[in-house]
């Protein structure tokens, strides 16, 4: 078995015509956190949509190997299968689909009820169950319900965009604990069989998930990687202006 | 033939209304079809039922080799109520006929809730009387299980006349269900149903109706409801199969104050079928509401989605929902939702949505793993749940039931 959870190789992508990816390259081994910074509209949403295999988003170059096996062509559904997750920013309400069918469907029959209802209970969703999926959800119910849905999932690869986004300060460590239980950060590292790849817009989730690698996006491409707080601290000091002085 | 006993002046209404086209839905020609039919005889043991009959039955809701989970059992074929039963003193089954033999009074009750001149169908059944079934809650009583009625057309071409009276007696609780439903055959036949209800002071009936025609059927059913104070009415109507042919728009007049009334519609439309199914609600009497959601999916058949709801008095409540789905084929959904408020302090409210499934909705779902077509089932599964309360578990579980059946074929 691979130890790369994930490699990204000479990347590129276009959306309705338009390229939005370059010559994207890094690889998250197993066990690992990496982060992506950047400012929006410049491509984090993109990648994270085209490595689940959102059928928007062509891929006009480049592979997507997923535990040895490349996955560039393959569906979606056959993606999330092989073990890739994602909780998304802003998910559609589906009518009439509730909370927990989804968590059940996520779960595809591995989950005991009881398991479900652990997961339920560790989530904070109890309440929202019974109701159609994200319809009415506050910032932080829809970070819940996409967190106990890849619980559920257990994927090996956890695509998180912008998790803190929208959430109260109460609900933050929730989910910063959260996720940590779905990267198995309890572990050490050598034991953790699940990897992370996780945008973030304000560096906050930053206070509560480790994670061994940043990346800032501009522009489409990658144009930095190092250590995420050393990142984090420039862009906060000096914005992402001081990242553009490096492709000048 | 025994002839229903209703009064002169009915039979002159119909007359004069013999060739009035319905306001809604193709005209049909009623002289095609046969409209007698031979005497059926009764059956004290349901076991004695074709197969077929059973089958098509059971998909209906109606069960017919075990009814110890049915407070009351009436079953007309053709145009012989060939079973009746009550298992409860103070629940009425009988047919119409009977019922008028043994009651002077329901006379007083025949036309009442539907007009007899309302269109050529309604005239047709008062002129070409067959039966129909008599439900009557005593004051004050409760169905312990639901009460099952099926109407049943065997005979090829026939035009089955129906007329049905419901009563719920003050204070008393009755939950239906009825089945209508055809020889499984394509041949050519006819329903024409008026179920007239009337619900006393405080009293409620749920009436959950289901549907399973053939692709010839063509069908008028013709429904009217009178509410009196704190009268509860729950209707859930469900048709998944095709049928040539369907119209009906039910009215509730909530006469009385504080009326809750409630039309669910499931409407599955296939290739080939034309439905033109509505509701009005007309609230009559202070502080009654009434919400009107239906739900409606065609596969290549046409729908018309009617709604009306008219506020005629203070702090009258009325929402309606009605969302279509477009799912596959060339067929048409119109929705056409209408509110009217006649005085100030009621509160009318509609929402209407006809469209395909969402992309990204599917999408959400295969991101989860699921299958093209798992998302496809599960949106669609979500779209025909509508919440339904007040229903006795039986029910609940036959309505389910009968949309997952048609969920397998729709997928």
């Amino acid at each position: 078995m691979s130890d790369t959870t994930l490699e990204i190789k000479d990347l590129s992508v276009e959306v309705e015509g338009r390229q939005i990816l370059h010559d994207i390259n890094f690889a998250i081994k197993t066990g690992e956190t990496h982060v992506l910074f950047g400012p929006n509209g410049n491509g984090k949403t993109t990648l994270l949509m085209t490595i689940m295999g959102s059928p928007k988003y062509k891929v006009t170059r480049g592979n997507i190997i997923l535990k040895g096996t490349d996955i560039t062509n393959l569906p979606m559904d056959e993606r999330a299968r092989m073990g890739i997750g994602m909780s998304m920013q802003r998910p559609p309400v589906v009518r009439g689909v509730k909370t927990r069918d989804m968590v059940t469907a996520c779960a595809r029959g591995r989950e005991s009820e009881e398991e479900l209802n652990s997961i339920f209970l560790s989530t904070n969703l109890n309440e929202l169950v019974d109701r159609d999926i994200n319809y009415g959800f506050s910032g932080g119910e829809i970070k819940r319900s996409e967190l106990a849905q890849l619980l559920a999932q257990k994927p090996d690869l956890v695509l998180l965009d912008e998790p803190e986004s929208g959430v109260d300060l109460v609900n933050i460590a929730l989910i910063g604990h959260l996720i940590n239980q779905l990267l198995q950060k309890k572990h050490p590292i050598r034991e953790r069989m699940r990897s992370g790849l996780i945008i973030t817009h304000t560096g906050h989730i930053l206070d509560y998930v480790d994670a061994r690698t940043g990346y800032v996006m501009l522009g489409g491409t990658i144009i930095c990687e190092g250590d995420p707080h050393e990142i984090l601290k420039t862009i906060v000091k000096k914005g992402y202006e001081e990242c553009r002085k490096c492709i000048a | 033939m025994h002839s229903l006993d209703t009064s002169k002046e009915s039979k002159e209404k119909a007359r004069a209304a013999a060739a009035k086209k319905a306001r809604f839905g193709e005209d049909i020609e009623l002289a095609k079809y046969e409209h007698a039919a031979a005497e059926l005889p009764y059956q004290e043991d349901l076991s004695v039922i074709s197969e077929d009959a059973k089958s098509q039955m059971l998909q209906t809701g109606v069960v017919v080799d075990d009814t110890s989970q049915r407070s009351g059992t009436i079953i007309q074929m053709d145009h012989s109520v060939i079973h009746s039963m009550t298992q409860q003193s103070d629940i009425e089954v009988m047919s119409t006929r009977k019922a008028l033999e043994k009651y002077d009074w329901l006379a007083e009750y025949m036309w009442k809730a539907v007009a007899v001149d309302a269109d050529k169908y309604t005239a047709h059944v008062e002129l070409n009387p067959g039966n129909g079934y008599f439900i009557r809650a005593l004051p004050g009583s409760k169905t312990v299980y639901p009460v099952q009625a099926c109407l049943y057309i065997g005979k090829k071409n026939l035009a089955q006349s129906v007329h049905n009276i419901i009563i719920a007696e003050e204070g008393s609780e009755l939950h239906i269900i009825t089945g209508c439903t055809t020889a499984p055959r394509e041949e050519p036949a006819m329903h024409l149903g008026v179920s007239e209800f009337y619900i006393k002071k405080d009293a409620k009936i749920s009436f959950t109706m289901i549907h399973n025609w053939s692709p010839e059927t063509e069908v008028r059913p013709r429904t009217g409801v009178i509410m009196e104070e704190g009268g509860i009415y729950l209707s859930n109507y469900i048709i998944m199969k095709p049928v040539k042919s369907l119209q009906a728009n039910p009215i509730a007049r909530c006469n009385g104050k504080n009326t809750i009334t409630r039309f669910n519609s499931i409407i599955l439309c296939p290739p080939g079928s034309n439905m033109d199914l509505g509701s009005q609600v007309i609230l009559n009497g202070a502080g009654s509401r009434t919400e009107i959601i239906s739900r409606a999916i065609t596969t290549g058949g046409n729908i018309m989605a009617r709604g009306y709801i008219e506020g005629n008095a203070p702090d009258v409540k009325g929402h309606l929902e009605c969302r279509g789905l477009i799912l596959k084929g060339d067929g048409h959904i119109h929705a056409i939702p209408e509110l009217k408020g006649n005085l100030a302090g009621i509160d009318l409210s509609h929402e209407a949505a006809v469209g395909k499934i969402a992309e990204e909705e599917v999408e959400y779902l295969m991101m989860r793993g699921l299958t093209r077509d798992e998302a496809t089932a599960t949106i669609v599964r979500g779209f025909l749940r509508v919440e339904i309360e007040g229903l006795p578990p039986e029910l609940t579980a036959q309505i389910k039931q009968a949309v997952e059946t048609a969920e397998k074929d729709l997928m």
